[in-house]
């Protein structure tokens, strides 16, 4: 099948490549762009893994073709951190509390906490919860991933993290 | 899990996007969201030659109030119907509905389009729009066409589409100012299909139900109206007997496929519970 031109802008770089119709947004990404932080698990839209910022949206990338990003605006795990180099809030969310054991599920949950704190910037723990229902994270609990967004949404809004009691 | 081949196409138009699926004929699917197809492609339970991309076409998108009808662009995606002020104040059952529907990240790409057209019993949308009278309009290379809701869905996948025709915009009938609502789905986890879901639309005077819709999810191969249910509690308070008659009435249409959701006798029976749940809700909710 001919391959198509491809341009974005992932990262705030344009960039472009070849790619089948067929080829997934996720695998174009970490084929053909060499970037592997977004993680691909379950393949089935479920577990969010892949969960990447698309033109303000997060999409699970396994479940859009590349030529669909054709033109858009993408921003994937590699471009979170600050422009000096140092942790995001949200990184520094998950440094702190403990917001991650194996890692796996990470960059997915970054990127979609990324979009809901730009949507909803003090959310309610339900609201986080509710929130990360995409993502899917075998280690934790979920409970440090919680605390790692509420960490990040105060230092984000210039307030003291105070962490609920358990 | 990777697609088989399938040449893309994303025409600008609704005429356009026509005239490619006429002329590609049974090989060429239209894609709306995603959600739904692409996985059938990854597990080439689907393996269409052509895919019409509708994303291009921005005469497919949005929401606007005529007279007494919200008319919704094939195209809107869940995510917006979460943040139309007009469906909050219009169609609250709709917004009710679409946060029952998968994960955020979906929501942000599946269509309500996508959502009502593909036939899947498990869709939630479907039985909402025989409770609330929506009707579909279809376009296709002969021209365009209303059909309601209610006449829409054949069987499991089937619909009354024709090759070649697209669905392009819904509308729905306001519901009178004042009526209660509730959509009741019971679901395994977050982003699951429902085991059983029912919608209730009705209004109310002096404490008595004066009209009643019921829709059900999942319980049959293709939604259900649950008429019989619906008049069981015109003119009643929703006593617990009544409540127990229209869930009893309900579950004498329902045929839920036994799966991993549970066995028929199961689902049926939660089916009852959803009704009498909806049906409770919504009248808490009418004024």
């Amino acid at each position: 099948m001919a391959k198509t031109h491809i341009t974005m802008k992932v990262n705030g770089a344009e960039v472009e490549g070849l790619a089948e119709p067929r080829t997934l947004l996720v695998h174009f990404i970490r084929e053909n762009l060499q970037m592997t932080g977004t993680h691909i698990g379950c393949e089935t839209t479920h577990c969010g893994a892949c969960t990447v910022d698309i033109d303000g949206m997060s999409v699970k990338s396994c479940t859009m073709f590349a030529v669909q990003a054709n033109g858009s605006d993408i921003t994937t795990i590699e471009g979170m951190a600050n422009a000096d180099g140092t942790l995001s809030a949200l990184q520094e969310g998950f440094r702190m509390m403990h917001g991650l054991q194996c890692g796996f599920c990470t960059p997915g949950m970054v990127m979609r906490a990324h979009r809901l704190l730009k949507e909803n910037p003090s959310p309610t723990e339900a609201e986080i919860r509710m929130g990360i229902s995409g993502n899917i994270c075998r280690c934790t609990g979920y409970q440090n991933i919680v605390k790692a967004i509420q960490y990040a949404a105060a230092k984000i809004n210039g307030v003291e993290f105070q962490e609920a009691a358990e | 899990m990777i697609p088989g081949p399938f040449s893309y196409h994303r025409p600008a138009t609704v005429t356009d996007a026509v005239k490619l699926l006429s002329t590609l004929g049974d090989e060429a699917r239209p894609l709306a969201g995603g959600h739904s197809l692409v996985p059938m492609m990854k597990l080439r339970l689907a393996t269409p030659e052509h895919l019409v991309d509708l994303h291009g076409i921005a005469g497919l998108k949005g929401i606007r109030r005529e007279g007494d009808t919200i008319v919704i662009g094939a195209m809107t995606t869940q995510h917006e119907l979460l943040a139309s002020d007009e469906i909050s104040k219009s169609l609250p059952i709709l917004n009710e509905t679409a946060l029952l529907i998968a994960d955020p990240q979906v929501r942000y790409r599946g269509t309500i389009g996508g959502n009502v057209a593909n036939g899947d019993p498990g869709n939630d949308m479907p039985a909402l729009m025989m409770t609330l009278g929506a009707s579909y309009r279809l376009e296709g290379a002969s021209g365009a066409r209303e059909v309601a809701a209610g006449e829409f869905y054949q069987g499991a996948y089937f619909t009354a589409l024709e090759p070649g025709e697209l669905l392009t915009s819904i509308s729905i009938p306001v519901p009178a100012a004042g009526h209660g609502y509730a959509y009741e789905k019971l679901k395994r986890k977050v982003g699951d299909y429902a085991t059983a879901a029912a919608a209730v639309v009705l209004t109310m005077a002096g404490g008595k139900v004066v009209t009643c819709q019921i829709g059900l999810t999942n319980l049959g191969e293709t939604p259900l109206l649950a008429e019989d249910a619906a008049k069981a509690v015109i003119g009643t308070s929703l006593d617990p007997a009544t409540l127990r008659k229209a869930a009893a009435a309900a579950e004498a249409i329902m045929s839920p496929a036994a799966d991993g959701r549970g066995p028929v006798e199961y689902r049926k029976h939660v089916g009852g519970i959803m009704v009498m749940r909806a049906l409770q809700r919504a009248a808490g909710r009418a004024s």
